[in-house]
C-alpha cells in the first residue's frame, strides 16, 4: 500500500520523513512519513489517539519532534516554533476555535499584526484588512460585532480567514466541519477547492468519511502512531479505508437498528406540552417513552440543543408544561431534573461537559454525587468500583482512573460524559450530539450503546446532525426547522430522504 | 526522583527546611524547646503560635480559591469581628455569647460576599473589595457606639482561647487542629470538596451535571467568613483591644500567598488544605527568621518578597526545567 502515494519529489510541497515522537509512557509517532503535493487536498485520517494531532503539531512547530526531518519544496527546514512554521507559510486552523470571543471580528482577524500608523494601530486599515480577508472566503459579516455573538460555524470560517496569508503554502484544517451544517460544509469545500487551485497543499483532518470522498484527492491513514498507508481517494474503497483506520473489518453497519415496535410505548416518562421560550424555541409537544429512542433532526441553529436543554430545565421555559410520569414539573433546574432521573449529555464537552482538571473518576462520580447531595458522599471504594465498571463497560481508553480528564482524547472524553450520566441511573437520557468529533470505531460503540440502553428500558432523546445515525437508532424522529418542531415521523417513514425533505421545508 | 520532584509537597517543604537550616546556623539554640511556667517555649513553638491566625484565614482562602474566587475582605472581617467583641464586652454580654456572636458576624460577612458573588454575579475580586474597603470603617463605627475612647477589654474566656494553654500546649494550636480536622472532614469526607472543585474548574459543566453552582459559590464565602472570624477572635483577644485600622493589615495577601505557596492555583479547581497550612508556616518561619537574623527591619519586606519569589519559582515546572537545562549545558 505505502508506495502508491509516493510521487516525483519535484511536485511535493511538504514532506515529513521518519518523524517520531514519544510522550512520557506513550510512543505517539513511530517513523511516520507524510508527503503533501502542491495543490491537493490531503485527508489525514485515523481513530482518536492515532497520532494525527501530534503529527500536525510537529508540522506546525507546536511540538518538537524526537527524530526525523521535514522538507518544504525540496529543502530541509527547521521548524521549532509556531512562528517558524508561519514564516514558512504553514498555517493551521485547530479543531477548537482559537480565537477571542470577546473581541470583534476585526480585532480577531488582525490580532498581533494590526496595521500601524505612526506606531499606533490604524483601525480603519485594520477593518479594511479584515474585510479583505473575509472576502477571500466570500463571507460577508459585520466585522465590528463581537466574534462570540456569531454561531460556531461563522467563528470557524473566521479562524480560517485568519490563518490564510498571501504566502500560505500549506494549510492544515483540523476537523473544520465538526460544527458546520451541510450548506456551510459545502461552502467550505468550495473554498478549499479554490485554495488548492492556487497551489496550496491542504491537510484535511476529519471524522466524516463522506466528506473525505467529496473533497480529498489523496488519503493517508494513521493508526497507533504509525502510517498505515497513503492512496488516491479514487482508488481506495470505503470499506478498505475504514478497515485501515480501525485495523479490523468493520461489522457491516446495519442500516436500521431500531425495532419497529414504535407505537408500543405506554405512558410517556417525560412529556412536554407546549413547552417553549420566547426567542429560543417555539412551543412544542414531545413525549419520551421507556425503551424508545426519539431522534432530533435539524440544521445547525434549528433548535436541537435548545430543545434538549428545555427538557432538562437548563433553559427555563416561559410557556407550556413539562410532565414527568404524568406529574407537572414546577421548578426547572438541572438539579431538579437530576432528581427526577433526567440526565443530559451536552454537545460541547470542553465548555459544558467536563471539568478538565478533575480526574476521570471525579468526573464520572459528579452526576451520581450531585444526585445524592453533598452530605452523602459516595465512599472511595464504591467510587473506584463504579468508575472501573464504567471504564470497562464503555471501553474508555485511559491508563488509570486518576488521570485528569482533559488529557484524554475526544472520543474518550465523550464516553466519560456518558459514563457520568449512566452512573446516576437515569430514567431519561438526553444526548446532544453524542458522536460529535469522535472516530469511526468509537462512533459505532456509542450507537450500539444507545441501542443497548434503550433495550434496558431507558427513554432516550438523541439530537444529532448526522442523519444516518438518527435513522439507525431512532424509533421516532422529530424534525426541527428555525427553532420550531415541524414534523414527527416514525417507523418506516424514517428515512434519510424524508428527513432531508422535511428539513428543506417541502 | 521523578515521583519526589513531582509531588506537590516537595518544594514548599524543601523551602521550609532550607529556611530552618539557615536559622539553625545563624541562631544557635533555634530548635531548643523548653518548658517554662508549665508551657512549651521556644522558637519553633513561637512560629507555630504566630502562624495560626494567617493559617486559619488561609484555609478559608484555599476553599474560596478552589472555587475560582478570591476573598479580599478577610482583613476587614477581622476588624469587624474585633470591634464587635469589644462592643459586646462593654455592653456586658456573657463572654461565651460574645464568642458565638463573633463567629456569627464572620458568617454574616461571608454571606454578604457570597450574596454579591453568587446571586448578583459580581466578580469575586470586586465583590469582596467592597467589604474590604468598608469593613474597617464599619469597625470604627462600632467602636463609636460606646464612645470609642477606650476599646480595650479584659476577657478571661477569649484570652484563654487565644494566649492560654492547655497542659503544655497553647490553646490556639489545639483549636486550630480541631478546626483544621473539621474543615478537612467537611471538604474531603463529604462531597462538598468535589462540588467546589468542579464549580471552580468549570462552572457551566458543574451546573449541567446537576450541581447547584450558585449555592456552592455562596457557601465558600461563608466558610471563609467563619475561618476568618476565628482568626479575628484570636488576634483581638491577643491584644485585648479593638483596633480596626491596623489589625490583620495585608492578611488577605499573606493568606493568598500561603495558598499559592501550597500549590493552589488562582484559576481554581483544586483545594489543598494541608499544603495551605504548610504555606502559612513558610511565611511565618520566614518572618520570624528575618526578625531573629538581626537584619534592620527596613529589609524585612524585601527579603520576604525575594524568598517567596524563589519558592514559587521552585514550584514551577517550567522554571525548574529552564534552570536544569542551563546547569546541564554548563557541565557539558
Amino acid at each position: 500500500m505505502g508506495e502508491t502515494g509516493v510521487t516525483d519529489s519535484s511536485t511535493l510541497r511538504i514532506e515529513m520523513r521518519g518523524v517520531s515522537k514519544t510522550f512520557p509512557g506513550v510512543r505517539a509517532l513511530e517513523k511516520v512519513d507524510l508527503q503533501l503535493k502542491a495543490g491537493e487536498v490531503h485527508a489525514l485520517l485515523g481513530e482518536n489517539g492515532a497520532g494525527k494531532s501530534t503529527l500536525i503539531k510537529i508540522m506546525t512547530g507546536a511540538l518538537p519532534r524526537d527524530e526525523g526531518e521535514i522538507r518544504l519544496d525540496g529543502h530541509p527546514v527547521e521548524i521549532n516554533t509556531t512562528a517558524d512554521a508561519q514564516a514558512l507559510g504553514i498555517s493551521t486552523v485547530y479543531q477548537e476555535v482559537n480565537l477571542v470571543p470577546t473581541l470583534t471580528v476585526t480585532k480577531n482577524l488582525t490580532l498581533e499584526r494590526q496595521p500601524r500608523r505612526f506606531g499606533l494601530i490604524s483601525w480603519g486599515r485594520a477593518r479594511a484588512l479584515a474585510k479583505q480577508r473575509l472576502k477571500r472566503l466570500n463571507l460577508e459579516i459585520d466585522t465590528e460585532r463581537l466574534l462570540g455573538s456569531y454561531p460556531v460555524a461563522i467563528q470557524q470560517l473566521v479562524a480560517i480567514a485568519r490563518a490564510l496569508e498571501d504566502d500560505t503554502r500549506v494549510l492544515v484544517l483540523d476537523e473544520p466541519t465538526a460544527s458546520l451544517d451541510a450548506n456551510e460544509t459545502e461552502l467550505l469545500f468550495k473554498i478549499m477547492r479554490d485554495l488548492k487551485s492556487l497551489g496550496i497543499a491542504i491537510v484535511f483532518i476529519t471524522h466524516f468519511i463522506d466528506q473525505v470522498y467529496q473533497v480529498a484527492d489523496r488519503i493517508s491513514v494513521l493508526r497507533n502512531g504509525r502510517m498505515v498507508g497513503t492512496a488516491p481517494a479514487a482508488e481506495l474503497p470505503r470499506l478498505e479505508l475504514i478497515s485501515m483506520m480501525i485495523g479490523r473489518e468493520l461489522a457491516a453497519v446495519e442500516a436500521r437498528l431500531a425495532t419497529s415496535k414504535s407505537e408500543a410505548g405506554g405512558e410517556p416518562v417525560l412529556a412536554a406540552v407546549g413547552l417553549g421560550r420566547r426567542r429560543t424555541m417555539t412551543p412544542f409537544d414531545i413525549a419520551l417513552r421507556a425503551g424508545e429512542v426519539v431522534g432530533l433532526a435539524g440544521l445547525l441553529g434549528s433548535g436541537r440543543t435548545e430543545t434538549a436543554k428545555l427538557l432538562f430545565g437548563a433553559i427555563r421555559p416561559d410557556s407550556g408544561q413539562l410532565k414527568v410520569d404524568g406529574k407537572a414539573v414546577k421548578r426547572f433546574s438541572p438539579g431538579h431534573s437530576l432528581r427526577y432521573g433526567i440526565l443530559f449529555c451536552p454537545e460541547d464537552r470542553k465548555a459544558e461537559g467536563l471539568v478538565g482538571e478533575l480526574t476521570v473518576r471525579e468526573n464520572i462520580m459528579l452526576g451520581l454525587q450531585a444526585k445524592r447531595g453533598w452530605m452523602r458522599r459516595v465512599w472511595k471504594d464504591e467510587q473506584k468500583r463504579l468508575t472501573q465498571e464504567m471504564i470497562e463497560a464503555l471501553a474508555i481508553a485511559t491508563p488509570d482512573a486518576e488521570k485528569p480528564v482533559g488529557q484524554l482524547s475526544g472520543g474518550n472524553q465523550q464516553k466519560v460524559v456518558l459514563a457520568r450520566s449512566l452512573v446516576a441511573k437515569p430514567k431519561v437520557l438526553l444526548l446532544d450530539e453524542p458522536t460529535r468529533g469522535i472516530d469511526v470505531g468509537a462512533h459505532a460503540e456509542v450507537v450500539a450503546l444507545i441501542r443497548r440502553l434503550c433495550a434496558e428500558g431507558l427513554a432516550l432523546l438523541v439530537a444529532s446532525s448526522e442523519l444516518d445515525e438518527l435513522v439507525a437508532v431512532s424509533d421516532r424522529v422529530a424534525v426541527l426547522r428555525d427553532r420550531r418542531k415541524v414534523e414527527e415521523m416514525s417507523g418506516a417513514d424514517i428515512t434519510r430522504e424524508n428527513i432531508i425533505h422535511t428539513i428543506a421545508g417541502g | 526522583m521523578r515521583a519526589l520532584t513531582g509531588h506537590r509537597a516537595t518544594w514548599p517543604l524543601l523551602a521550609l527546611v532550607v529556611i530552618l537550616i539557615v536559622d539553625g546556623i545563624i541562631a544557635p539554640g533555634f530548635f531548643a524547646i523548653r518548658i517554662v511556667e508549665g508551657r512549651l517555649f521556644g522558637t519553633p513553638i513561637d512560629i507555630l503560635y504566630r502562624a495560626m491566625p494567617i493559617a486559619l484565614i488561609a484555609l478559608g482562602m484555599a476553599v474560596v480559591i478552589g472555587s475560582k474566587g478570591i476573598d479580599l475582605s478577610v482583613g476587614s472581617i477581622v476588624a469587624v469581628v474585633g470591634a464587635t467583641i469589644a462592643w459586646r464586652i462593654k455592653a456586658g454580654d456573657p463572654h461565651f455569647v460574645i464568642l458565638l456572636t463573633a463567629l456569627a458576624v464572620g458568617i454574616l460577612c461571608g454571606m454578604w460576599n457570597g450574596f454579591l458573588v453568587a446571586v448578583l454575579n459580581i466578580q469575586p475580586i470586586i465583590a469582596t473589595l467592597i467589604l474590604m474597603v468598608s469593613g474597617r470603617g464599619i469597625g470604627l463605627m462600632i467602636n463609636l457606639i460606646y464612645g470609642g475612647t477606650d476599646p480595650s477589654f479584659e476577657s478571661p474566656l477569649l484570652q484563654g482561647l487565644s494566649v492560654g494553654s492547655i497542659g503544655y500546649v497553647p490553646t490556639r494550636l489545639i483549636l486550630f487542629a480541631g478546626l483544621f480536622v473539621a474543615l478537612w472532614l467537611l471538604i474531603r469526607r463529604t462531597a462538598l470538596g468535589l462540588f467546589i472543585e468542579s464549580v471552580g474548574g468549570n462552572a457551566a459543566a458543574a451546573n449541567l451535571a446537576g450541581i447547584n453552582a450558585r449555592l456552592i459559590t455562596f457557601s465558600v464565602y461563608v466558610i471563609s467568613g467563619l475561618c476568618t472570624a476565628w482568626a479575628g477572635i484570636i488576634l483581638t483577644a491577643d491584644v485585648h483591644t479593638s483596633d480596626p485600622v491596623s489589625v490583620a493589615l495585608f492578611s488577605e495577601l499573606d493568606a493568598i500567598l500561603a495558598v499559592v505557596i501550597g500549590g493552589g492555583s488562582l484559576a481554581g479547581g483544586r483545594i489543598y488544605l494541608g499544603m495551605t497550612l504548610l504555606g502559612a508556616l513558610v511565611i511565618q518561619t520566614l518572618a520570624t527568621s528575618i526578625l531573629m537574623s538581626g537584619l534592620p527591619p527596613e529589609y524585612n519586606l524585601l527579603v520576604k518578597a525575594v524568598v517567596v519569589l524563589f519558592v514559587l519559582l521552585l514550584q514551577s515546572n517550567n522554571a525548574r526545567d529552564a534552570v536544569f537545562t542551563l546547569f546541564r549545558r554548563r557541565k557539558g
